[in-house]
């Protein structure tokens, strides 16, 4: 992500990520990044910096910033959000971007994996008589999936640009 | 008083010797705890792809537990802040209500409001508080020195949290770790994440966050490192020998969840709380249990 062509920015980007919930308040950022100092993704990783992804975005860098890995690797610790004097929810900004890549096809196949795993057991996990056996040598209740509901809630749920529509 | 027990997807499979020790300590100090067998997953691994549908599950649970007429008692962190959030967001939004409730009406299910959420160490900490518990506490852990880990989802976002605990200074876990007669150790990485939430992305980035802080607990004096959610269990015991080979150290820190030492020291036995599910031992305590 060295150099950005800002021909082809999209000035109304900053506007519709300022629209998802939890990220009202990115317009307040003066950066003075602190988010950035605090961030122990940061620490290890310099290339994830919080107030440079505040910057691309109102730029309007849609395209740089929703294609970018870079938006995964938030261990979602709320340090910046704690941080932040200007009240700007920087964790919450990052789900926001996140629902906005993957709504354009931009998500780890990790994910896609969890939302299959929900559909089919509610759960992250399967319960099997296996788990249920070593349940009951501890003397724990059995479990149940109630795989339902889920298919029910995530019946319209697709990942990827079809959602956009 | 009673509260729905909400074991979230990996407790129940991955973490029974955590499971058996919030029962059997609950029952011990009078909290009363109710299964309901319809819960299923929080909503949070959903929140990266699409916060509604995530918000649709965090409800679902909230409303099951309402029609039960319970509050919440969560043991992962990571479910009791997404829970939590969710409560939050409802209550605040009438017309957010409308449209999850519209969702959960093809469930049959609605939810009103008003059920609170908390993770067990904050039920522990607010409903029988450190007094009580050294009160009841007939076998004291004297000797041992514990580093907390608190984790980032029991305490954050505070405002969700309702400032239970304050997120630079935290002191709950701490409290509750001497209540049991041991010694709460401060260390400079208290604060740091264990990368659980990035383990699935980028395994690297993941076990580099938990080697800080499993590096500078392997140069200190101590039983071991207290944890209270699976997702820090997974990074600091299941990865441990992963991140020390990586690494190139030798690690060997023993891993609780807050829970066991507190029934130790309420006289289980190690068996009874699932000591053996733990996979880096650490004899002396053992030892001085069995006497």
């Amino acid at each position: 992500m060295a150099d950005f062509d800002l021909n082809r920015a999209d000035p109304d980007f900053k506007h519709a990520v300022a629209g998802r919930p939890g990220a009202e308040n990115i317009s307040r950022c003066y950066a003075c990044g602190a988010c950035s100092a605090r961030c122990p993704v940061g620490d290890l990783n310099p290339e994830f910096d919080p107030r440079r992804l505040i910057r691309l975005v109102v730029l309007g860098l849609k395209e740089e910033v929703l294609s970018s890995p870079l938006l995964w690797f938030c261990s979602t610790c709320y340090t910046c959000q704690e941080t932040c004097p200007e009240g700007v929810d920087f964790t919450e900004v990052l789900f926001a971007l996140k629902n906005m890549a993957a709504e354009a096809g931009f998500f780890p196949p990790s994910m896609s994996a969890q939302v299959d795993l929900l559909r089919k057991h509610g759960r992250l996990y399967e319960v099997t008589d296996f788990e249920n056996e070593k349940r009951r040598d501890l003397g724990l209740p059995e479990l149940t999936e109630k795989p339902e509901h889920f298919q029910t809630i995530l019946e319209h749920f697709q990942l990827g640009p079809e959602t956009e529509a | 008083m009673s509260w729905a027990l909400f074991l979230g997807c990996t407790v129940p499979v991955r973490n029974l010797n955590y499971e058996v020790s919030v029962r059997r300590t609950a029952a011990r100090l009078g909290l009363n705890l109710t299964d309901l067998p319809d819960f299923g997953c929080c909503g949070f691994p959903l929140k990266s792809l699409d916060t509604k549908h995530a918000l649709v599950l965090a409800a679902r649970n909230l409303a099951l537990a309402q029609a039960a007429g319970h509050d919440i008692v969560a043991v992962c962190s990571a479910c009791a802040a997404t829970l939590a959030e969710a409560e939050h967001l409802l209550a605040g939004d009438p017309r957010l209500a409308e449209k999850i409730n519209r969702e959960l009406a093809r469930i049959n299910l609605t939810y009103q409001g008003g059920v609170k959420v908390r993770h067990y160490t904050r039920l522990l900490d607010e409903e029988v508080g450190p007094d009580r518990i050294r009160a009841a506490v007939t076998r004291p852990l004297t000797g041992f020195r514990f580093a907390p880990h608190y984790g980032c989802h029991y305490l954050k976002p505070s405002a969700i949290m309702d400032y239970f605990d304050s997120p630079e200074e935290p002191r709950s876990l701490a409290e509750l770790i001497e209540a049991l007669g041991a010694e709460a150790v401060d260390y400079p990485g208290l604060k740091d994440c264990c990368g659980g939430g990035v383990l699935g992305v980028n395994e690297d980035l993941a076990q580099g966050l938990a080697f800080g802080k499993l590096y500078q607990l392997s140069r200190l004096d101590l039983a071991g490192l207290v944890v209270i959610c699976p997702f820090c269990n997974v990074m600091f015991e299941g990865q441990q020998k992963a991140v020390a080979k990586k690494h190139e150290v030798q690690l060997k820190v023993p891993v609780f969840f807050y829970p066991q030492l507190l029934g130790l020291a309420l006289g289980f036995s190690p068996d009874e709380l699932g000591f053996k599910l733990n996979r880096i031992k650490n004899k002396d305590l053992l030892k001085a249990m069995e006497d």
